[in-house]
């Protein structure tokens, strides 16, 4: 082809590789530092097996749970004129740009036993969402969410309606067509959107440490499990580290095929 | 069973207002030029974009009524459509297509199937049920739709455009297939195509469309008779012209149009004064010289150059952008003999007699 004929300038092969080494030399420097005599002993003691657990269930609720929320959203938003629409798009995002223990606040100062929903919840109900896995999963939700938005809403845009009219006149319900035509067409950004939520989650931290706490078995997740270990064993805190990055890799192998390459 | 249209759509700044009827045993075309209004009127038959006004019965049963609020939603309306683009579910096998709308009305998975699989053998595609929508040509793709349109024995069958998308040898035999179909559906048939062949091979009448408006109804021999708009003679190939009638001598009359003056003879049985009348022409009676005709009987005599030269067989169709233009078909030989090509300098003549002169109904 045209392009691979094309020579690149070797002033950008030069640039090129700075910038892959500023990636590649801090996993290696978590290779070299990794005490791999004990990271046996790290990795299979219970609060790492625990962690990982925990880090994988939240991940995984959270992400299920902005898709599930996030799908609403991203059809009012791509299929209905409403003034102020572009604030509620601005609104929905904001997580994904505000800091996350920002958010960790602001869910506590509303799910928190004296918030204004969690203030009510406890007094009728007893029931009491900081400092458990709901919140865990909650609070990784949040920080996902935009991110199921965006990318239903572009699906959702890029489909062709048509299609839809075409199911209405050979019989097809509204509830039929969204089953049987619009969810299936979209399976594509479905998949998406709970991959990168899933690894957004995966990763989340200071909304999850501010609003769920950090809690063995329960809020502490593999990066709250490092933050601790970093604290009191250093090096127990590299072996867990490389775990993530394994975790992070698997995702990365896994969609190879299906996301990642350009063609 | 009968369909009658008397509705106004509105689409954008484009409003659409067309009224007729449509018996069970007739192929109606709906033919006019792109962007005529056509798909618009697919549109709110099939129930997708409700008129502004009027109404639409099918068989006695009212399925759109503006005044009296009603609207029948299009998955509750007896219609099988084929879409222009065909709108086949691409994450569909053609299988699962065509047992859609079985399926859509509730029926068990395996019951669906194998009524599709049979219309797919009928239509001679049973081989391709596994495949794909984007692994289908066009013709099979184009069986696949219209057995979808049909299978769920709609009582209202439209066709927009079915054979537009398809190269010449797939429309061949899809134009065929069609036209089974259309003879063996039991229900009201409606073809919309700007393509006038496949309006008049398919079709019993015509509702010419333009602009918006219906402009004609009646069966192809009508309106290859009396085409009552530009539009409608160039499809039956008929130069058409279109005015006021002025009296000259005695039996002889002048048609003002915007584009230039025809003389004809008076038609019988007209008044004297200013009526709008068009006057028809068949391309045959015009015959063209290399230099002005002199002391011929020809009334109308028309300098111009040639516009454009199309051939159809042994005969040449040339036209002329005189005032008002005319359109002449010529024999090869003359095309060859008088050295016509686009661009050269001609006179058009006619006799005042060959114009067959109509008084419009609807003079105003």
């Amino acid at each position: 082809m045209a392009a691979s004929k094309r020579t690149t300038p070797a002033v950008f092969v030069l640039l090129a590789i700075v910038g892959i080494a500023f990636v590649a030399l801090p996993l290696a420097g978590l290779a070299q530092r990794t005490p791999w005599s004990r990271a046996a002993d790290v990795l299979t003691s219970d609060s790492s097996v625990t962690a990982l657990r925990l880090s994988l269930v939240v991940a995984t609720s959270a992400a299920l749970l902005s898709l599930v929320m996030g799908f609403p959203v991203a059809w009012v938003l791509s299929r209905s004129t409403f003034p102020g629409r572009t604030m509620v798009r601005g609104l929905v995002i904001l997580p994904l740009v505000m800091p996350p223990v920002v958010g960790g606040v602001a869910l506590l100062s509303v799910f928190g036993r004296r918030g204004f929903l969690g203030g009510p919840l406890y007094d009728l109900f007893g029931v009491q969402l900081t400092f458990t896995t709901t919140a865990a999963v909650l609070a990784a939700a949040f920080v996902s969410f935009p991110l199921a938005v965006l990318v239903l809403e572009a699906g959702l845009r890029s489909l062709d309606l048509r299609l839809e009219d075409a199911a209405a006149t050979l019989g097809g319900s509204r509830w039929y067509v969204l089953r049987r035509v619009t969810l299936p067409l979209l399976a594509p950004q479905m998949a998406a959107g709970l991959v990168l939520c899933w690894a957004r989650a995966l990763g989340e931290f200071g909304a999850t440490i501010t609003f769920a706490g950090n809690l063995q078995g329960r809020t502490q997740t593999l990066p709250l499990a490092v933050f601790e270990r970093l604290q009191t064993d250093p090096e127990g805190a590299i072996a867990l580290s490389l775990l993530l990055v394994a975790v992070s890799l698997a995702v990365i192998v896994g969609l190879r095929a299906r996301f990642l390459a350009t063609r | 069973m009968s369909l009658r249209v008397d509705v106004e759509a509105r689409r954008g700044d484009f409003s659409v207002a067309a009224a007729f009827e449509a018996a069970a045993d007739e192929t109606v075309a709906l033919l006019g030029p792109n962007g005529a209004g056509k798909s618009t009127l697919v549109a709110v038959l099939a129930g997708i974009d409700p008129p502004t006004q009027g109404r639409v019965d099918l068989d006695g049963e009212t399925l759109d009524d503006v005044d009296a609020g009603r609207h029948v939603p299009p998955e509750r309306r007896p219609v099988g459509v084929v879409f222009q683009d065909r709108l086949l579910f691409p994450h569909l096998s053609a299988i699962e297509n065509v047992a859609f709308p079985l399926r859509a009305r509730g029926a068990q998975r395996r019951g669906a199937r194998s009524r599709a699989a049979a219309l797919l053998a009928r239509f001679g595609i049973a081989e391709r049920a596994e495949a794909r929508p984007a692994g289908l040509s066009g013709g099979e793709a184009q069986r696949v739709a219209l057995a979808r349109a049909l299978i769920h024995e709609p009582r209202l069958l439209l066709l927009d455009e079915p054979l537009a998308s398809l190269d010449v040898r797939a429309r061949t035999q899809v134009r065929a297939l069609v036209r089974r179909e259309l003879l063996a559906f039991p229900g009201v048939r409606l073809l919309v195509t700007h393509d006038p062949v496949e309006a008049m091979s398919l079709a019993d009448r015509m509702v010419l469309v333009e602009e918006g408006r219906i402009t004609q109804i009646g069966t192809p021999a009508e309106v290859r008779a009396a085409p009552r708009t530009q539009y409608a003679a160039e499809l039956v190939g008929v130069n058409l012209f279109a005015g006021r009638l002025e009296p000259l001598e005695t039996g002889a009359g002048r048609i003002v149009t915007p584009e230039g003056d025809v003389v004809v003879a008076w038609p019988a049985g007209a008044a004297g004064g200013v009526e709008a009348v068009i006057g028809l022409l068949r391309p045959a009676d015009v015959s063209l010289h290399v230099q002005a005709p002199e002391g011929g009987s020809a009334r109308n005599v028309l300098p111009g150059i040639v516009g454009s030269v199309s051939v159809e067989g042994e005969r040449a169709r040339v036209r002329i952008d005189s005032s008002p233009p005319v359109v002449a078909e010529v024999t090869l030989g003359s095309v060859e003999r008088l050295g016509i090509r686009e661009g050269t300098q001609l006179w058009a003549s006619f006799k005042a007699v060959e114009v067959r002169v109509e008084v419009q109904a609807e003079a105003d």
